[in-house]
């Protein structure tokens, strides 16, 4: 069955640091801004904190895409964590495309807590860019799929 | 007597899936496992042991036992269908026909696994005698007959002709579905091949491995040994041993969350992993040296205790090729031997 | 060998060491096993010889919580992860008294066997460049030495040992490929013929997770994959995601730290190329934050426990296509 990408509505989770990308959302949210209901917001206490098994295990339950977002550099509440975090995803997301998973399905966009605009936006553009990769068969876990 | 061209196996392949699941030697990125045959497969007779034994065919590595879903406050359980279709099982070797006897005292002994026993009927075993064992090959220490493998139909490679024997009804209901394609052939060329195969396995050097000293009594004199301490040391309590071996067949049943239900499967389990029985007290084994321990006795004393003395080794000498520390049976047993306990 | 055996049976007899950790002679050259000799007496089964590729390493972390000196015999691989160890404090240098052992390149009877030459009972040694002569139940039969070697004598790292008290025997680099290669010709690939390639590669894999058990960097003491209370525990489950997300956490944990001692190749039953997921991250690690090898020394930060506040950002994974 050939899959119908206008209706397909792609499950999106977005795991945003406590400090900033969080209070980016609620920014977002209180100015009205729309962003899909498909995303689904976990709330980390660092970018940092997210370990790759994170991102896998959200595949495995049947995400189509992952986002992370983290404070922008320079401006961790711990001072260093989305350095290490930002070393750590680049290599997982390389490791991914190397194993053949679609390389838009995953993306880490800084934003800050007064940039609910810039998350609003992030995230229309991210469930776009996984919209069209339609759903994501190369590494999720099948029971999970019915 | 039956035989076939070589050349012709294609055929025989393509005829005997029309109304069964095939499963035969298969080599995928370089290794030989059993798997399902196509018209792409890549048959592969000639490779003695496949990695995997073909216990998979009965006793799946993983297979899921039941699914509970919950939906509108509702729970609804639904469990997995049971093998209704018959599948042939093709080119088997003796050790591994005689290792599904030991999972059968298993499996089919009160209360029968239904799963298993599904397959059991299922299933059509069409074995394939050993033309070129190996150094690691000792099937003979059980009794096993490389040249005469048991089964359901019996097959031997000589001169580029398959020569087909079946032994049992099954194997006579397969026969019939395939009679066209064979023509008749001479008992005695079999003959002649099967003198040939065993006396490469009396040369074998572990053709005359001595089990002296083991089956039930080991349970006891053995347990305490100092030697197991000794013999344990390089093992790096991987699962390999316990994963390509024809015979082992503890399992763990476990769930897994769906996010919508869950789902109750069953795994195989080694016992050389650190969670192999764990109990609500915790492991009943806690270090390295007794679950090696508990592997070897359980083939060569508890087993054999519980089975009239039949040991759940059938000497395939999977473990002796594949142990990243080369340790395996043979060294458990002539290091007892060595030892004299 | 002798000299080996003589020297550890003086350094145990004087008391230096309290026990030797070297290789055990098998039924045939090429079932030696690890094994520790606590005698001179046991000694008398010790062997060095081609087949004797097992990184001795890892079995340090053990011999460093007993009593007195552990004599451990390394070859040059071996000695990176000596070194990676004693900078994750699971080996205590002061517990170890290491010979750097000769090393021309180990063997993998595997390799032998393919190339028809069944029924091996020995082998001679000589220099990679030469013939190796098999011994075997039918005579003598003539194989490349190079085509009997192990994977990771083709990207060899150098005949000098990163750490020893003392060497013993003629060490040779027996490289003769390029490290990333294969790497970069998977990279190449489009990701439907990546994605085939690692699933038909991942599809034996049977969880008997041999390649993390001899993995001199796997050295948790209870690894996440062993937790009873976790949906990817360490047994086969019933979908191919399984082996994608144990081979892709099994290598993201070793990254920075994994020296490409190519030990996970050397035992997967399956034949599983596992040096293709960690060579992955080296080669993007040397790449992105420079070259480094894990293990060449005690004290550099890991790649992985330091940053600049200048690094590529990770969308360079989608730009650099």
């Amino acid at each position: 069955m050939p899959i119908n990408h206008e209706e397909f509505r792609p499950t999106i989770v977005a795991f945003c640091c406590n400090w900033c990308s969080y209070a980016g959302a609620d920014l977002a949210g209180s100015s009205r801004l729309a962003y899909p209901a498909d995303v689904k917001i976990i709330r980390v206490p660092c970018s940092c904190r997210v370990n790759p098994m994170f991102i896998l295990r959200a595949f495995e339950k049947g995400a189509d895409g992952v986002i992370l977002c983290g404070c922008h550099p320079g401006d961790c509440h711990y001072s260093t964590g989305n350095y290490y975090a930002r070393r750590r995803m680049t290599l997982l997301f390389s490791m991914l495309d190397y194993l053949g998973v679609e390389n838009g399905r995953t993306r880490v966009e800084w934003v800050s807590a007064a940039e609910g605009v810039k998350f609003s936006e992030t995230m229309n553009s991210f469930v776009e860019k996984v919209r069209s990769l339609g759903p994501n068969v190369r590494l999720g876990d099948l029971r999970c799929k019915n | 007597m039956l035989k076939i061209k070589k050349c012709d196996l294609a055929a025989l392949f393509a005829r005997i899936s029309e109304n069964n699941d095939l499963y035969l030697p298969v080599k995928t990125a370089g290794k030989t496992n059993f798997a399902a045959w196509d018209e792409t497969a890549d048959v592969d007779l000639d490779t003695l042991k496949t990695v995997k034994s073909p216990k998979d065919a009965f006793f799946p590595q993983s297979e899921n036992l039941y699914t509970c879903n919950k939906q509108d406050g509702k729970t609804s359980i639904t469990p997995e269908k049971l093998r209704e279709e018959p599948f042939v099982l093709f080119g088997i070797r003796a050790c591994d026909v005689r290792a599904i006897d030991v999972l059968d005292r298993v499996f089919l002994s009160d209360p029968v696994d239904s799963y298993y026993a599904a397959r059991r009927e299922h299933g059509i075993i069409v074995s394939y005698a050993c033309h070129a064992p190996e150094t690691s090959c000792f099937c003979k220490v059980f009794g096993i007959d490389a040249a005469a493998p048991e089964g359901d139909v019996v097959t031997w490679m000589v001169n580029g002709e398959l020569y087909w024997d079946a032994k049992t009804e099954k194997g006579a209901l397969l026969t019939a579905q395939i009679r066209d394609l064979l023509t008749d052939g001479d008992a005695a060329v079999v003959e002649t091949e099967q003198a040939a195969i065993r006396a490469i396995v009396e040369k074998l050097p572990n053709s005359s491995l001595s089990l002296d000293g083991w089956g039930a009594e080991a349970a006891k004199t053995r347990f305490d040994s100092p030697v197991w301490e000794q013999l344990y040391k390089p093992c790096l309590a991987c699962g390999t041993c316990t994963f390509v071996c024809p015979t082992c067949q503890c399992y763990d049943i476990k769930d897994y969350n769906t996010g919508s239900g869950v789902q109750r499967y069953r795994c195989w389990d080694s016992c050389m992993y650190s969670d192999f029985t764990m109990m609500a007290h915790g492991n009943n084994r806690t270090s390295q040296m007794q679950r090696f321990r508990q592997r070897f006795l359980h083939k060569l004393a508890y087993y054999p205790a519980n089975n009239d003395g039949m040991f759940s080794c059938v000497g395939c000498g999977r473990c002796v090729d594949k142990c990243p520390s080369h340790l395996n049976i043979v060294k458990v047993i002539k290091a007892f031997e060595k030892e004299g306990v | 060998m002798q000299e080996l055996i003589n020297r550890a049976k003086s350094l145990l007899e004087s008391g230096e060491v309290s026990r030797v950790l070297g290789w055990r002679k098998g039924e045939t050259d090429w079932d030696v096993e690890p094994a520790f000799f606590n005698s001179a007496e046991e000694l008398s089964e010790f062997i060095y010889n081609g087949f004797c590729g097992a990184n001795l390493s890892k079995y340090m972390i053990e011999a460093s919580k007993l009593e007195g000196k552990t004599l451990v015999f390394l070859k040059p691989c071996d000695t990176y992860s000596f070194n990676q160890l004693c900078k994750e404090h699971r080996v205590d240098r002061e517990k170890a008294y290491i010979i750097g052992v000769g090393c021309k390149g180990k063997l993998k009877i595997e390799n032998i066997d393919a190339a028809g030459i069944l029924e091996v009972r020995g082998a001679g040694y000589p220099d990679a460049s030469e013939i190796l002569t098999v011994k075997t139940l039918y005579g003598d039969r003539e194989v490349s030495y190079k085509s009997a070697m192990l994977e990771r004598c083709h990207v060899c790292k150098g005949k000098e040992h990163m750490v020893y008290d003392e060497r013993m025997g003629e060490s040779a680099d027996t490289s003769d490929a390029d490290r990333f290669a294969e790497v970069a010709k998977i990279e190449a690939m489009s990701p439907e013929e990546k994605f085939a390639f690692f699933q038909s590669e991942l599809s034996k894999c049977i969880r008997c997770n041999a390649c993390r058990n001899v993995c001199p960097a796997c050295s948790c003491r209870k690894c996440v994959f062993d937790s009873t209370k976790f949906d990817s525990a360490q047994k086969a489950n019933t979908t191919s995601f399984e082996e994608k997300m144990f081979h892709i956490i099994r290598a993201f944990h070793v990254a920075g730290r994994c020296t490409d001692c190519g030990e996970c190749s050397r035992v997967c039953p399956q034949g599983i190329p596992l040096h293709l997921f960690n060579r992955k991250f080296i080669k993007d690690i040397n790449a992105l934050y420079g070259d480094y090898q894990a293990g060449a020394d005690t004290d550099s930060k890991g790649p992985l426990t330091d940053f600049r506040l200048d690094d590529c950002e990770p969308s360079i994974v989608t730009k650099r296509g």
